[in-house]
């Protein structure tokens, strides 16, 4: 790659002309690896601030299984920090879920288990397939599943523990259940069956609400955009003011190397 | 002596090998507590190390659990000025390294809250007397993380002397602590290298990246000078310390190790140390070095430094926030416990 000049965006990044054309980026890996980038950002702001000291490891845990697919994704792409760092909101291509902001635990812990329920079952799907993700998918299914037993563990926990944190769990839920019609879109690239992995998916999380004496959400799946505007790069309000924060410093010194 | 022949604690009632009790609980109370002083003193002068079951002298156990517990406390405060800048991490390799140190911390917290146990405390007690003000962290996390530079100069100083002060702990006299230190040394010298790392990628990076290290480079120095403690002079616990072999050497001999370390790393960095009377003085072998302003360093310790109120707000206010999750986590584990033991009767009812 030497002999290619420095372009502005990674993402269009050729390969020289004399060595053998690289093989196209997978489509999905820059939706996918937004998903990580973004949630792992969210749970890194956690960091001292846990309920329990057993927390601030286990959040800090899961926040650094998601940088690191993240990192794999992006890199497959292009450079990592030029897509993460130099990239404007539009451009991001992560479901809305991810970037919705913490709130209370129990936010956290729903927005955990919506979302870790569905990479659980999507890696673990996408490593079945001749994808080129596949062997990235085998790897992080293990960590996913981690994640998804460490939220579906607090959701029993919340739901059946107090009236307090029933309720609180009740409205992290309801609160989150129209960003979930998102997760099913079809992603470019990703040749799964949505539909299953929505029936799946639904299947899973009411087994475990159920357990947790919660009830299952009602009401739309999606907010007033339609499902899938995150991945068209139409985001939410507090999402711009969690890419000013993150994107500040390396954009301050342009060219700089860290 | 083996450890298992030592006359075993009075407090402890789990012990497995309970015979071996047997012998400190009988006799005369004036004769046992000589013969118990006498044991102990024995082990610590043969450099054993004294287990949780052991017999203690009470001083040793409090001594033990404040130094602990300080010890404790210093590393979940230490990860309010770190996690500071997680979120405007300039690369993502840095955020995942800087991620993992301030989960270690949170891990280093955890293990030394569990040795503490091992001596009776209990972590919800120790968490309220920090809360609460009876009980300190280390002064140097009241210093704020202005810039970048700051997390390479935490890792590079301050992590660096705490391994410094924490490498003879692992040769302490009370086993549970001394091992938690083998693994809590392990990492912190993980974090001294990233810390040295990533100043040396600003220090040759830009002017303006340069600049930013020399300057956290000039606020940290002295701050990280004082991590060792008052000079021996005046220095009030030492003395029994080191008979017991909690500690093995003094504040000021540490202070000039560390010293000795950091001027030849400094060099390599291309950054100074802002001490204009370091020098190296061939006859001690050592080097020189300023004054320490200690009326800084009293009135940091006494609430007066630039975050001491902002860190212990945000502590109180994670805690007490967290206290609904910390209740439903028990409300929980009680019902499961309560269900459990109902199916287990019935079952005996029926069998
Ligand atoms: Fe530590
Ligand atoms: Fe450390």
């Amino acid at each position: 790659m030497t002999a290619t000049p420095s372009t502005n965006t990674a993402a269009t990044a050729t390969a020289a002309s004399a060595s053998p054309p690289a093989p196209a980026p997978p489509a999905a890996a820059l939706p996918l690896g937004d998903d990580a980038l973004v949630l792992s950002h969210r749970l890194g702001e956690w960091a001292g601030h846990a309920p329990v000291l057993e927390e601030d490891v286990a959040l800090a845990n899961i926040a650094l299984d998601l940088l690191g697919q993240a990192r794999v994704l992006l890199s497959l792409v292009g450079d990592e920090d030029e897509l993460a760092y130099l990239r404007e909101e539009r451009a991001f291509r992560n479901v809305q879920l991810v970037e919705q902001p913490n709130g209370d635990f129990a936010h956290t812990i729903a927005r955990q288990l919506y979302f870790s329920v569905y990479q659980t079952l999507m890696y673990d799907r996408l490593a079945r397939t001749v994808s080129p993700l596949a062997p990235l998918a085998a790897k992080a299914v293990k960590e996913v599943t981690y994640h998804q037993d460490h939220a579906e563990q607090w959701t029993l926990r919340l739901g059946d523990g107090t009236a307090e944190s029933h309720e609180r769990m009740q409205r992290g839920l309801d609160a989150l259940w129209r960003f979930t019609g998102e997760l099913f879109q079809p992603v470019t690239g990703l040749d799964l069956d949505w539909e299953a992995l929505r029936a799946q998916w639904t299947a899973t999380i009411t087994a475990v609400i159920e357990r947790a004496t919660l009830t299952v959400p009602e009401g739309p799946r999606s907010g007033a955009w339609q499902a899938g505007a995150g991945r068209e790069g139409l985001h939410t309000e507090p999402f711009g003011r969690m890419l000013a924060e993150m994107q500040h410093l390396h954009r301050s010194h342009p060219g700089a190397s860290w | 002596m083996p450890t298992a022949q030592r006359p075993v604690s009075p407090m402890d009632t789990t012990s497995a090998t309970g015979t071996a009790g047997a012998a400190g609980t009988a006799g005369t109370a004036a004769a046992d507590a000589v013969t118990l002083e006498a044991a102990f003193d024995a082990a610590v002068a043969a450099d054993e190390r004294i287990e949780p079951r052991d017999w203690m002298p009470d001083a040793y156990r409090a001594t033990l659990v404040r130094q602990i517990a300080q010890h404790a406390h210093s590393e979940i405060i230490g990860m309010q000025p770190e996690a500071n800048w997680i979120t405007r991490a300039p690369s993502l390799r840095r955020k995942a390294i800087l991620m993992a140190k301030v989960q270690d911390e949170a891990g280093h917290g955890l293990y030394l809250y569990s040795a503490a146990e091992t001596l009776g405390a209990s972590r919800d007690d120790l968490l309220d007397k920090l809360h609460s003000g009876r009980q300190k962290y280390s002064s140097i996390f009241n210093y704020p993380t202005l810039t970048w530079a700051d997390v390479g100069a935490i890792g590079w100083l301050v992590d660096g002397a705490a391994i410094t002060n924490q490498v003879p702990l692992c040769r302490c006299s009370y086993g549970p602590y001394a091992r938690a230190m083998v693994r809590v040394c392990k990492e912190e010298s993980f974090h001294q290298r990233q810390g040295y790392e990533l100043l040396l990628a600003l220090s040759r990076g830009t002017e303006a990246q340069h600049a930013m290290a020399q300057d956290a480079v000039d606020r940290w120095w002295w701050p990280s000078l004082m991590m060792f403690g008052p000079p021996d002079a005046e220095s009030s616990h030492s003395e029994q310390s080191m008979t017991w072999k909690i500690k093995r050497h003094s504040n000021d001999e540490l202070r000039q190790r560390f010293v000795d370390i950091c001027v030849p790393q400094a060099e390599s960095l291309g950054l100074t140390l802002p001490d204009p009377d370091l020098k190296w003085n061939e006859e001690r072998g050592q080097h020189d070095f300023g004054a320490i302003d200690w009326s800084e360093f009293w009135s940091v310790l006494k609430g007066n430094g630039p975050c001491n109120e902002q860190r212990m707000t945000q502590r109180r206010l994670a805690h007490e926030e967290g206290a609904w999750v910390r209740a439903a986590a028990a409300a929980h584990a009680a019902k499961h416990a309560a269900r459990a033991a109902e199916h287990s009767e019935r079952k005996e009812a029926t069998a």
